[in-house]
């Protein structure tokens, strides 16, 4: 209690002594009015000015009242200096708001719990299997065997499945008016076993869990009811039309739960019962969260799971593993199930971007210290243009103590003020990042609180950074000899040691961050240039979906239709856009023979699709109308390669192998290029190509609810045309709807996502490495030149050359640049293994990137240098020997 | 916890913390002509350490002060004894007669 009023007695000093002036006033006051003399009085009294300080010391607490002039003081001292605290405050701020603003990406990609009761017994169970030595983690399950592991753990934990969360377009009223929301399949009884409540009505649970397609219900989260609804209550029963059925909206979620994904913020929930694939035990479409109960062990859990889907696995391939070749049927068998802690939920954003985020942070650290470095070097040269004053501090009776406090204390000011500006930055860095690694067509959402963890970590990092950048030079300030200092001299070598030293540690991280990132750049570049086999310039690409499943001529007579629109060229049909991630892939058996265990991509097209591409067409010739399956297939050349020892197979027969051992026997009718199929990083991949006319068993062809229409267009910028295309789609027949419009660029693009980020930053913290380093090095090298101008003055007298003294002044900073380069280059290259796999193309060791980092770094140094050497060779001795 | 303090500023508490505990509240001027009048003008108390001790005794929690108006217009700043003061006038009266006790002794027997 009395220490707290003597912390508040601090903030109102003044109205204190006033107080205690009121007290002794009214006291002598007292006296002449019991007939004492006044002066005589007030002569007893003394000076109040003693009294004042006696009282206000015992009332205030000495400590902290001194605390308070050093803040009083040090800000004092940041004015005076004006450019250079700007100068230090900016670019530390700089550095704090990066530190925060990565604080902010890893903590809600990576740290922060879910809002849910269990998170922290809450995994994620990923399938696991080394093939050819390369580990392979998938994620999806299907809903047969999720079921069967579900009933054979239930004792010990809760399992729960959870799709992937996907844009997906509804309507509310009219078919025209279509909205997209974020909609996460998820198993009923997830809501109670997160203890989640409902804000209005109710939420799902086991009953919406029963029958395949029964339930119709959807949960809102409470951030798609405020943003849709403005909170409007009457949502609660409204019905939305999505695909070919109707939903009911049954509840609202309470609370900030927004599916267990992070980076996707699920708008509707909807029961798993209504997934399309929650019959089929071949279609894995599911990740399965694990709650495990109160006090059981991970292990019997995990175990028990990887028996489960081993033995359940084996019988679904129905004997189809016996032709497979060894070491797949091996890989396959042996499949592991791990548990993974997921207390902030599972989602690819975590898994892809952890990495790239733990990068992301170092880089950011290392620019957080070269900023330190800076000021501390700064500091250093503040602190010998004041050793005179501290000096006199110490004669007069300063302790070490109070003089280290003095010096800190002003750090400790100038940290502060740069902690907030770089707060401002990061509030604003923040969103701005999450923006860059957004594929524009499905953005990423964070939540980016700004709460007590982003402020604790601000104001830890303020709080180390004073010390990292405070405490040398406040001790050394405080070491000061009073007499020599006094006297004008003190050992200046001592000072620029330290002064050196700061200045290779910069060099040295200076280098690795731009070390690193020319790796990055170099990595985007190659990816960018990535050949695709394939023309996406000018390319549509429309998810067009049908009411009901419609005859596959109606969609022909649509493929027509756009093709003679105005600025339409070319139009092709697939079942999914090139590169757009969707993996559909078969073994291939010639000649009966087993398949020899490399594996095909397939994909759906119609006749023209590869012209619409500028696929080149190398043999035989493209799908015609009647082509159908089984019959006719087309296969590339990486195809031939794999199968046919790089001869066309064209005319050639073989079988395709399902899984479940069932072959289709095929035709190829052509042969045509390499296209990239799903990753730009992948070589080319062996692929085949179906066609769409489907001729069942009864000899009818199979109806299509839906498929990708890639339209040519002849405008450079085809998203221009993306409304008009929307608008012709049903023009011909009503059933048909555009549910989303892309373009091929923009898929493509999406796949360097995270290398365009990579790049981006680490080319931004490199240009901040380099200004921070930049701006020290010339800070020291004109302290060093202020310094040593009586010397400069002496030699220019006896006859020095201009180029003598340029050599003098800046020999130290080229061995500390070499130096520091060296350092730098050795922790470059320990560090790039743990980078290596975002790498593309790119070897850390590659002449060019260890050599640009240094010429940029030598050129900056020549750069930083020039100022100091020209005013070190304008030095008029004559005047400079008369001062002194 | 109690400062330490010289002899004498140890006496000046105790004379204070016995006055306010006799009469109060009482305002700095009061105490310091109580302890003059009692005392037969032997004892003077200095202006100057008055009112730093009753500031740190006020601190220290054994008296309380509070700023009420007289009759005249003029504020004053009375204090009086609180629970805290009162356990530590009972230790400073023993350690008192302690003290005077063997100070007598020597006096007595050297």
């Amino acid at each position: 209690m009395s220490t707290w009023r003597r912390v508040t007695n601090l903030f109102r000093v003044n109205g204190l002594n006033r107080e205690i002036d009121e007290e002794l006033q009214s006291h002598v006051a007292e006296a002449i009015a019991n007939g004492r003399d006044p002066e005589e009085a007030r002569r007893a009294f003394g000076s109040s000015l003693r009294h004042r300080e006696a009282s206000r010391d015992v009332r205030v607490g000495v400590w902290l009242d001194s605390l308070r002039s050093d803040a009083i003081f040090g800000l004092r001292q940041l004015r005076k200096n004006k450019i250079a605290s700007i100068a230090a405050v900016l670019s530390l701020g700089l550095a704090i708001g990066s530190c925060m603003a990565a604080f902010r990406l890893i903590d809600a990609v990576l740290l922060r719990p879910l809002p849910v009761a269990n998170a922290d017994r809450l995994y994620e169970a990923p399938r696991h299997a080394v093939l050819k030595n390369e580990s392979f983690t998938y994620n999806s399950w299907s809903y047969p065997l999720f079921k069967e592991i579900r009933a054979g753990v239930k004792e010990q934990a809760e399992l729960i499945a959870a799709s992937d969360s996907e844009p997906m377009d509804l309507t509310y009223k009219s078919d025209q008016d279509v909205e997209r929301a974020q909609v996460q399949y998820v198993s009923g009884w997830m809501f109670p076993s997160f203890g989640l409540r409902p804000k209005l009505g109710r939420l799902l649970s086991e009953n919406d869990n029963v029958q395949p397609g029964g339930h119709p219900f959807a949960v809102l989260s409470e951030d798609y009811w405020k943003s849709r609804f403005g909170e409007d209550p009457s949502a609660v029963g409204r019905t939305f039309r999505m695909g070919d059925r109707v939903y009911e909206i049954v509840g609202v979620i309470d609370g900030k739960f927004t599916g267990t994904e992070p980076g996707k913020m699920v708008d509707i929930f909807i029961p798993v019962m209504m997934h399309p694939g929650v019959t089929a035990n071949d279609w894995g479409w599911l990740r399965t969260l694990v709650i495990l109960k109160p006090g059981a062990a991970e292990e019997p859990v995990r175990a028990k799971m990887e028996v489960i889907t081993r033995t359940l696995e084996t019988q679904r391939m129905n004997g189809a593993t016996d032709s497979m070749p060894q070491d797949v049927r091996d890989a396959f068998l042996n499949q592991q199930v791990w548990l993974e802690p997921a207390a902030s939920g599972a989602s690819d954003l975590r898994t892809g971007t952890r990495r790239p985020l733990a990068i992301l942070g170092v880089l950011v650290i290392l620019v957080l210290l070269i900023a330190c470095a800076n000021v501390a070097n700064l500091m250093t040269a503040q602190a010998s243009a004041r050793a005179r004053e501290m000096a006199l501090r110490v004669s007069i009776g300063g302790g070490r103590w109070r003089l280290v406090q003095l010096v800190l204390v002003q750090s400790a000011c100038m940290a502060l003020l740069a902690a907030a500006l770089g707060a401002l930055f990061a509030w604003w860095a923040a969103p701005f990042v999450v923006g860059m690694i957004n594929p524009p067509d499905n953005p990423a959402r964070l939540l980016l609180p700004a709460d007590w963890r982003v402020l604790g970590f601000g104001m830890v990092t303020a709080l180390g950074v004073t010390l990292l950048f405070g405490l040398l030079p406040a001790l050394r300030a405080s070491a000061v000899n009073p007499v020599s200092a006094l006297k004008g001299g003190e050992d200046p070598h001592a000072r620029r040691r330290l002064m050196h030293s700061l200045i290779g540690v910069q060099v040295a991280f200076c280098f690795l961050v731009l070390f690193v990132a020319s790796l990055f750049v170099a990595t985007f570049e190659r990816l960018s240039h990535v050949q695709t086999g394939f023309s996406a310039k000018g390319v549509l690409a429309l998810d067009t979906v049908a009411k009901h499943a419609q005859p596959l001529e109606y969609w022909t007579q649509l493929v027509d239709n756009l093709r003679h629109l105005q600025g339409v060229e070319a139009v092709g049909m697939s079942d999914a856009p090139l590169l757009s991630g969707g993996n559909w892939s078969n073994f291939i058996s010639v000649d009966g023979n087993p398949p020899n265990g490399i594996s095909t991509c397939m994909r759906r097209v119609s006749p023209g699709w590869i012209d619409t591409l500028h696929i080149p067409l190398l043999d035989g010739r493209d799908f015609l109308p009647q082509d159908s399956q089984p019959g006719s297939v087309l296969v590339n050349q990486a195809f031939a390669d794999a199968y046919f020892d790089g001869k066309s197979p064209v005319g050639r027969r073989f079988d395709i192998v399902f899984s479940g051992n069932s072959h289709m026997h095929v035709q190829a009718v052509g042969m045509v290029g390499n296209v990239r199929y799903s990753d730009l990083r992948q070589p080319f991949v062996p692929q085949l190509y179906l066609p769409f006319r489907i001729v069942g068993d009864d000899g009818k062809v199979q109806d299509m609810g839906g498929a990708e229409l890639l339209v040519r267009t002849s405008n450079p910028n085809p998203i221009l045309l993306a409304q008009f295309l929307r608008d012709q789609v049903p023009r011909g027949r009503p059933e048909f709807r555009v549910s989303r419009i892309r373009t091929q660029s923009e898929i493509i693009l999406s796949h360097t996502v995270r290398e365009r980020l990579l790049a981006t930053l680490a080319v931004f913290f490199s240009v901040v490495a380099l200004l921070l380093a930049g701006i020290g090095l010339y800070g020291v090298l004109h302290y060093y030149v202020m310094q040593r101008r009586r010397e400069i003055g002496i030699r220019i007298a006896v006859g020095a050359g201009a180029a003598n003294i340029a050599r003098i002044v800046t020999t130290d900073a080229f061995v500390v640049l070499l130096i520091g380069s060296l350092a730098g280059l050795v922790l470059g290259m320990a560090s790039a293994r743990f980078m290596e796999v975002l790498f593309y193309q790119v070897k850390a060791s590659d002449p060019a990137i260890l050599v640009l980092p240094a010429a940029i770094l030598f050129a900056v140094t020549l750069l930083a240098s020039i100022p100091a050497v020209i005013r070190a060779v304008r030095i008029d001795p004559a005047s400079m020997l008369r001062v002194e | 916890m109690p400062p330490k303090s010289d002899a004498l500023q140890g006496s000046l508490d105790l004379l204070v913390l016995k006055i306010l505990s006799r009469r109060s509240p009482l305002h700095g001027y009061a105490i310091m002509s109580a302890i003059q009048d009692i005392s037969a003008e032997v004892l003077r108390v200095e202006e100057g350490s008055l009112y730093p001790a009753l500031h740190r005794m006020e601190e220290a929690g054994w008296i309380r002060a509070q700023w009420v108006t007289k009759e005249s217009g003029r504020r004053a700043r009375v204090y009086e004894l609180t629970a805290a003061g009162r356990k530590q006038l009972g230790a400073e009266e023993s350690r008192w007669k302690a003290v005077a006790a063997a100070v007598n002794r020597v006096l007595r027997e050297a």
